[in-house]
């Protein structure tokens, strides 16, 4: 029997038995930690909504046989104004599915992480279009997987890039063009989020090239997880 | 290849796929129905057959009925004016115990969980859109959990009921958050529907 403590964001949650939730929390130390927080869907809980999808926690668990278990949690950051807005929520559910999909249990990757606190903290404070397309781009590039948006993956060439494709990794010259066609308004947005203009492209308002770069980039995601994300289709209804 | 001899396999495949119910606790009560007398596994095989057969939703609001409609449809003394929106049919159970709720209800059967494949399309929300209007509904509360999923769900049918003209309220905050409603003292559930506020909506 041991007791250790972490840090982490809660990704999902669902209900155990009468009264307890399992806690999918993607912790600083220890990876992804399923735990038990028991008790939690009682009113007199002192958790509650400490334990909830999107919360910034440090915790203390209870190292158990096949399940962790909670016994103490403090909240870092809550980001109601995630809570108060269903699209905002949405979005940071994405990112949390994302999160979830890539990360293993018990495989610790702080950078992960760091970058998942960045990102609610900034669709927190700021409604930009970008924030999930820049965390997905990144989070890439992280794992290893960088979309080329410099150089026509083929070819080598610096101009004239008109494709993106997701098999080839990269954007594409007018000679060489496959996949999906990109407009030279996307092409320099994803130029800025991942050549180091992130904070400016942060502040783009709404437009095609915007959304342009979120398909691309959701579907540079779902490429590499090899599955579909679900909040993205129930949202795009919703 | 599995484990397990097939009919095994399957019990635990279909426990596994109930609420609350891992993998391993699937496979706990799976080994414990094997051990069970054959007149016990019937009798339990019988109860959940019956309740398939003799219960089933109202078509009206979705909770449990054992007709057409549920009892609370079918009373002539319930305001037909104002809705109250939940998540399962246990909450009316919560709701009742209030005291404080003469209308009718509406169970929506979940929550929006966009993680888990669940929106709007996966819940009672069109049949919910499809009262306002025939019924005469003038307020419809939104009593879904106090946690990010009810919140959610709130959100949403808030924002498409506003255009349809009808006045929407959401129960007061004092509810503990990330709660079930189920677990809410009567009080405390009482006094959040008496303090309901408006939605704007957006
Ligand atoms: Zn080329
Ligand atoms: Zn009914």
């Amino acid at each position: 029997m041991s007791l250790y403590r972490d840090e982490g964001v809660v990704l999902r949650t669902w209900k155990l038995g009468e009264a307890d939730r399992i806690v999918v929390i993607f912790t600083k130390g220890h990876g992804k930690v399923r735990a038990v927080a028991k008790g939690v869907r009682k009113t007199r809980s002192k958790f509650g909504a400490r334990l909830e999808p999107t919360s910034h926690v440090a915790l203390q668990f209870y190292e158990g046989r096949e399940l962790d278990i909670v016994t103490q949690a403090e909240s870092i950051d809550q980001y109601p104004a995630l809570r108060e807005d269903f699209d905002r929520l949405g979005r940071a559910v994405t990112m949390l599915e994302a999160v979830d999909q890539l990360a293993q249990d018990r495989e610790p990757n702080p950078a992960v992480l760091r970058m998942l606190v960045g990102a609610l903290a900034t669709l927190a404070a700021d409604d930009s279009p970008l924030v999930v397309p820049a965390f997905f781009l990144k989070l890439l590039a992280l794992e290893g997987f960088r979309p080329e948006v410099d150089t026509c993956v083929a070819c080598g060439a610096e101009v004239d890039l008109v494709a993106f494709d997701i098999d080839s990794g990269g954007v594409l010259c007018r000679a060489c063009r496959r996949g999906q066609a990109l407009t030279p308004d996307a092409l320099a947005l994803l130029q800025r989020v991942l050549g180091g203009g992130l904070a400016a492209a942060l502040r783009e308002p709404p437009s095609a090239a915007t959304h342009d770069v979120d398909v691309l980039a959701t579907r540079a995601m779902e490429h590499h997880l090899e599955r579909r994300l679900r909040s993205v289709s129930v949202m795009d209804h919703a | 290849m599995s484990a397990y001899a097939a009919p095994v396999q399957d019990l635990i495949d279909e426990l596994g796929r109930l609420p609350g119910i891992g993998p391993k606790s699937a496979q706990r009560i799976a080994y414990h129905l094997l051990k069970l007398s054959r007149d016990d596994a019937l009798r339990l095989a019988h109860a959940i057959v019956e309740v398939k057969d003799r219960v089933a939703f109202c078509r009206r609001c979705f909770n449990v009925a054992e007709g057409d409609e549920c009892g609370y449809c079918a009373d002539p003394r319930r305001d037909p004016t104002v809705v109250c929106v939940v998540e399962e049919p246990r909450d009316i159970v919560a709701v009742e115990r209030t005291g404080e709720f003469h209308g009718r209800y509406h169970v929506l059967q979940g929550a929006i969980s966009p993680m888990d494949g669940i929106g709007p399309d996966q819940l009672k929300v069109k049949e919910l859109l499809a009262r306002i209007e025939p019924e005469g509904v003038q307020e419809v509360i939104l009593c879904t959990n106090p946690n990010i999923e009810g919140e959610a769900t709130a959100m949403y049918l808030s924002r498409l009921l506003k255009p349809v003209g009808v006045r929407v309220t959401r129960i007061a905050s004092g509810l503990p958050v990330g709660g079930d409603l189920e677990y809410a003292d009567e009080l405390t559930l009482g006094r959040a529907l008496e303090g309901r506020r408006v939605l704007d909506g957006d």
